[in-house]
């Protein structure tokens, strides 16, 4: 059962994924990105990460894609827009960068993990009795406090930037 | 006794999908009836009664009308969008359905059976990513149907419901303060009266967590895109909103998500404030599942059955709050609609939270444990605080639009006029007999 869930998840993953990418209609990449993160955050469940999961969701679905698709459609980009990558350099340079990512890739999937992996059966074991957000709460706001508060400072950093930047100066 | 496992879980679990889809459904076509009685009433007038008995067939004949309408596809319509946007309108609101606990859990000769489609650990994470989607909805039908009006409606739909997410989201967070876990049936756990059990608060949120109530209803109101808030389908400005080019049962899609949202968040309301299936000033619906696995109390059918129906009335009371609402309030203005989501509601409940969050310490260091003087000491920190908030903040200056403080002052000697034109009115129709009620239009208009 598991694994039929996770053929399915993986394989609607890289479908969509790839569909993203193909698609000439922004709006369409869009609903594929989607998709995308839906079966990512399928597979976290399968992983019994349920919060991770629910936040995939609730951020980049809910919140990110929401915002990607708000800004197509105002500016009304339909599917005649000149691709990126047009001259044949780029193009081969493009290709390199992106198999080199798979070369990479490939290598740390084949290859020794280099970190412990977790056994499956104490992550759940956590799950049952800590809950799914508990068991992530203690060692963000206890042991890791300090990076978690500066990411949030580096974040608010970049939202006043934003608005800075997009202020009218006055004439 | 556990809970059943293997393959009659699996069963189970379906049978309550089939179930519970099926009911959620026919409380769908009721809500609508009920809405129109409800608005016929509010209006003083019949409302539908032609169909069955007191028009109860209404809904069916609705149903059957939008399956043999002609369906319409724009010409400036994206065809496979167009055909997409209804169902994402409509399945997240049904999707939702599934992590609410309806009653009591029912004991089989397998083990018992929860009354809760899918108890997921993530609860409230659950309600709020599936809430979150709702919008596609509406952004993809007012985008693809290729009509400026439809497209308004869509923009000001995504914005309003990303707005008002943040405050719903946040109102939701002194629950969990108090609940101290995520999973809803633990929501109601807590809401339950054991004697001499400090784990549970034993009193209802709604006292306790007053305010957070406040907001949640009002978010949940925008959410739903429902008067004061249905900005996105605003029929006097915008045709019909994101569904303008929409007919036949692709509106009908856009209906029914609509009324499954609303029944959804009235559903949940009832989870979080009101105690959700437990029936009040009794203990013998004091059944939970302890964290082993195992059912703690004395489960029966009829309790099932009973606590089944306390739900459905305490739901049912929100839902016509709501719909009590709808026919009252008049629409907000656009820039009103903003201004209180994100300078007034997000502030305000984020101060909430940090008192709530604060007087749930102060309570635990000091070494009071859960029961009614906690539940009295938080209603006492949320009346104040809702004295402060309807009596000191507002009288009409945090949501007043801007250029209105000049309007109020034209307003003044507006009504002045109004006043003196009325009583030489009513001094000139009181002497010839007529009825005093009408003599009301005889005010000039437009001083609102």
């Amino acid at each position: 059962m598991t694994e039929f869930f996770f053929f399915l998840f993986a394989a609607m993953a890289i479908l969509s994924a790839i569909f993203m990418v193909t698609q000439a209609n922004p709006v369409a990449s869009v609903v594929y990105l989607v998709v995308t993160f839906f079966a990512l955050s399928g597979l976290f469940v399968i992983l019994d990460a349920h919060f991770i999961a629910a936040v995939q969701v609730i951020i980049y679905a809910g919140a990110i894609m929401v915002l990607f698709l708000f800004v197509i459609m105002l500016l009304n980009l339909g599917s005649g827009v000149p691709a990126d990558i047009r001259r044949g350099l780029a193009r081969v340079l493009a290709g390199s960068v992106a198999l080199a990512l798979i070369v990479v890739l490939t290598r740390l999937v084949l290859g020794d993990p280099g970190t412990e992996a977790l056994d499956p059966s104490a992550l759940a074991s956590v799950l049952e009795s800590e809950g799914a957000v508990r068991a992530l709460a203690e060692p963000l706001f206890n042991r890791y406090l300090v990076a978690f508060e500066v990411t949030s400072i580096l974040l608010l950093v970049a939202v006043i930037g934003a608005v800075v930047l997009a202020r009218r100066r006055a004439p | 006794m556990r809970e059943i496992g293997g393959g009659a879980f699996v069963l189970a679990t379906a049978l309550k999908a089939i179930v519970f889809f099926t009911l959620l459904m026919v409380c769908v076509a009721l809500a609508t009836y009920v809405e129109r009685r409800l608005a016929a009433f509010v209006q003083d007038r019949s409302g539908p009664n032609r169909v069955g008995p007191i028009g109860l067939l209404q809904p069916v004949a609705d149903g059957l009308k939008n399956l043999l309408k002609e369906e319409t596809w724009p010409a400036a319509a994206n065809h496979a969008f167009f055909l997409l946007a209804p169902a994402l309108a409509m399945i997240p609101a049904t999707v939702l359905f599934a992590v609410i606990p309806f009653g009591s859990p029912l004991p089989t000769r397998w083990g018992f059976v929860p009354m809760i489609v899918a108890d997921v650990p993530i609860g409230i994470l659950y309600i709020l990513a599936i809430a979150s989607l709702g919008v596609y909805g509406v952004v993809m039908a007012g985008w693809s149907s290729g009509s400026k009006y439809s497209f308004l409606g869509g923009l000001r739909g995504s914005a309003q419901m990303i707005s008002y997410e943040v405050g719903l989201s946040l109102s939701l967070v002194p629950i969990i303060l108090l609940a101290g876990d995520v999973r809803v049936p633990a929501m109601v756990t807590l809401q339950q009266h054991y004697p001499g059990d400090s784990a549970t608060l034993g009193t209802w949120l709604l006292l306790p967590l007053l305010l957070g109530a406040f907001f949640v209803v009002v978010t949940s109101l925008a959410e739903t895109n429902r008067l004061p808030f249905d900005l996105p389908e605003a029929e006097g400005e915008l045709v019909g909103g994101y569904h303008t080019e929409y007919s036949s049962m692709k509106f009908a899609a856009f209906f029914l998500g609509e009324y499954a949202h609303l029944l959804t968040t009235a559903a949940l309301i009832t989870v979080f404030f009101l105690g959700g299936w437990d029936i009040p000033f009794w203990q013998g619906d004091n059944i939970r599942v302890l964290s082993d696995g195992t059912l703690a109390g004395d489960p029966s059918w009829w309790k099932t059955l009973l606590t089944l129906v306390a739900f459905s009335v305490k739901a049912s009371l929100v839902l016509g709050l709501f719909m009590w609402i709808r026919w009252t309030l008049p629409r907000f203005r656009y820039d009103q609609l903003m201004d209180l989501g994100w300078k007034f509601i997000l502030e305000f409940v984020t101060i909430y939270i940090l008192v709530i969050a604060l007087a749930v310490y102060t309570l635990d260091r000091s070494g009071v444990e859960y029961g009614w003087t906690y539940a009295g000491v938080l209603t006492g920190v949320n009346v104040v605080l809702a004295g402060l908030l309807f009596i000191g903040f507002d009288r009409g200056r945090l949501l007043r639009g801007a250029g209105q403080r000049a309007e109020r002052e034209a307003r003044r000697g507006h009504m002045e006029a109004r006043r003196r034109v009325r009583e030489a009115a009513l001094a000139v129709v009181s002497g010839e007999g007529a009825a005093p009620e009408e003599t009301g239009e005889v005010a000039p208009e437009g001083g609102r």
